[in-house]
């Protein structure tokens, strides 16, 4: 149970934004992503999902393993708290509702529904359903984003016992989040160089 | 799989979720018609199948935007797309839902509303039966065209186009079975020609769905 990227690059708009990327993720163990705006940080995690493919390199991960987390959080507004968590765990096949809400300080929301929740507790609540999808690898884009710091400092510590069983996470972030265990990659040095057009800029313009 | 299908007809019933759309869409065709084209009750009898199917068919196409585009954009597809369930299965129950949230109760309502329009007393069975069997491949049909469009800002236009060829035998089909009923002919042929088009779309369809909806998720 490992994730291992070896070389990767990836590719928005059919632009090669990062390559040469490798890294390895043992369970227990999280990686912080960093790079300016732009740089490529939700491609690479897209990538790493499953929903884009790779220009080049390879991930080697177990099947069933990775959950991603987007700047969407997949919630119903007409849904409740508990029935959105609900949905998901069912198409996960596990349980852990109750739990998942009472880690993410959310057991007092449970009746309310997503449409009137605040941005913070919306995110509170894409976060939790992490906890009811059962699987190790998480892969996180901005996780914090319209947190408070109560919040952050809550997930940093929902993060830590998700490592602490096991679990592993990879998150892209530009605040720091705590985790002074987490190892830190920064992107930079991988952006890919800029592609030079066959035969020179000049073709357009004879 | 039972999940999404409970959570997305939860959805549809919910305010806003456009249960009864289509329905409504459906009834007022069929109280406008005959308003307009004159109460000669054989002319109603001789245009009523034609009506019925073209209406159960628009009555579909309204809300075939809706089956990917909501999902899209809170970013739930992206997850469903990470999640245990194949997205051929995320298609399949997609176009279940939507089937039963409109083809069926456009099935259950078309008898009462073939009276409006003075359909032919043997016709019924065969207006119940052709769109009990020809609806859910409006369904299926629909959803393929919405995963093509699933990425595009106000792609509704877009769907309609795209759809409405893919509609064509469906329509030719289930209209044909619902006229020869009227005269008592056979409708054995167009009756398993449209049961052969929905078979093979439900069978196909999906499958080339999701992999337009892995395009477009790119």
């Amino acid at each position: 149970m490992e994730l291992v990227v070896d070389n990767l690059a990836v590719a928005r708009g059919g632009l090669t934004v990062l390559e040469g990327v490798s890294f390895s993720l043992a369970p227990g163990a999280a990686l912080i992503l960093r790079g300016p705006n732009g740089v490529g940080k939700t491609t690479l995690l897209r990538t790493l999902a499953g929903l884009q493919p790779a220009v080049a390199g390879t991930v080697s991960v177990p099947p069933e393993s990775l959950t991603y987390a987007a700047h969407a959080d997949g919630l119903k507004a007409v849904l409740t708290v508990e029935e959105n968590l609900q949905f998901w765990a069912a198409i996960h096949g596990v349980g852990g509702v109750a739990q998942a809400m009472a880690q993410m300080n959310l057991t007092d929301l449970r009746a309310r529904r997503a449409a009137n929740l605040s941005a913070g507790q919306k995110r509170r609540l894409g976060l939790a359903r992490l906890l009811v999808t059962g699987r190790p690898v998480w892969v996180l884009d901005e996780p914090t984003v319209s947190l408070d710091v109560a919040s952050v400092a809550l997930f940093a510590g929902v993060v830590r016992a998700h490592l602490a069983a096991g679990g592993m996470a990879l998150i892209a972030t530009h605040i720091d989040m705590g985790l002074a265990e987490a190892a830190v990659l920064d992107l930079g040095p991988y952006k890919a160089k800029a592609p030079v057009a066959p035969g020179g800029f000049d073709e357009a313009f004879t | 799989m039972t999940a999404l299908l409970i959570r997305d007809l939860r959805l549809a019933f919910r305010a806003g979720g456009g249960f009864g759309l289509g329905l409504a869409f459906f009834l007022l065709l069929a109280v406008l018609v005959p308003l307009g084209v004159g109460p000669e009750g054989a002319t109603l009898a001789r245009i009523a199948p034609g009506i019925l199917w073209v209406g159960a068919l628009l009555a579909c196409l309204l809300s075939l935007d809706r089956i990917f585009a909501l999902d899209f954009e809170d970013g739930s597809l992206d997850l469903l797309a990470t999640s245990p369930i194949p997205l051929e299965g995320v298609v399949a129950i997609k176009a279940l839902a939507h089937w039963l949230v409109t083809g069926l109760p456009l099935t259950l309502a078309a008898p009462v509303l073939g009276v409006l329009l003075n359909l032919p007393e043997p016709a019924y069975l065969w207006l119940v039966a052709s769109l009990a069997v020809g609806t859910p491949a409006l369904s299926v049909i629909g959803a393929f065209g919405a995963a093509l469009t699933v990425g595009i800002k106000r792609g509704g236009l877009l769907l309609s186009l795209l759809v409405l060829p893919l509609y064509v035998p469906t329509l030719i089909f289930g209209a044909e079975v619902v006229k020869r009923g009227a005269t008592g002919a056979g409708v054995s042929v167009p009756l398993l020609l449209l049961a052969g088009i929905t078979a093979g779309a439900v069978a196909l369809l999906p499958f080339a769905a999701a992999a337009a909806l892995r395009v477009n998720l790119r």
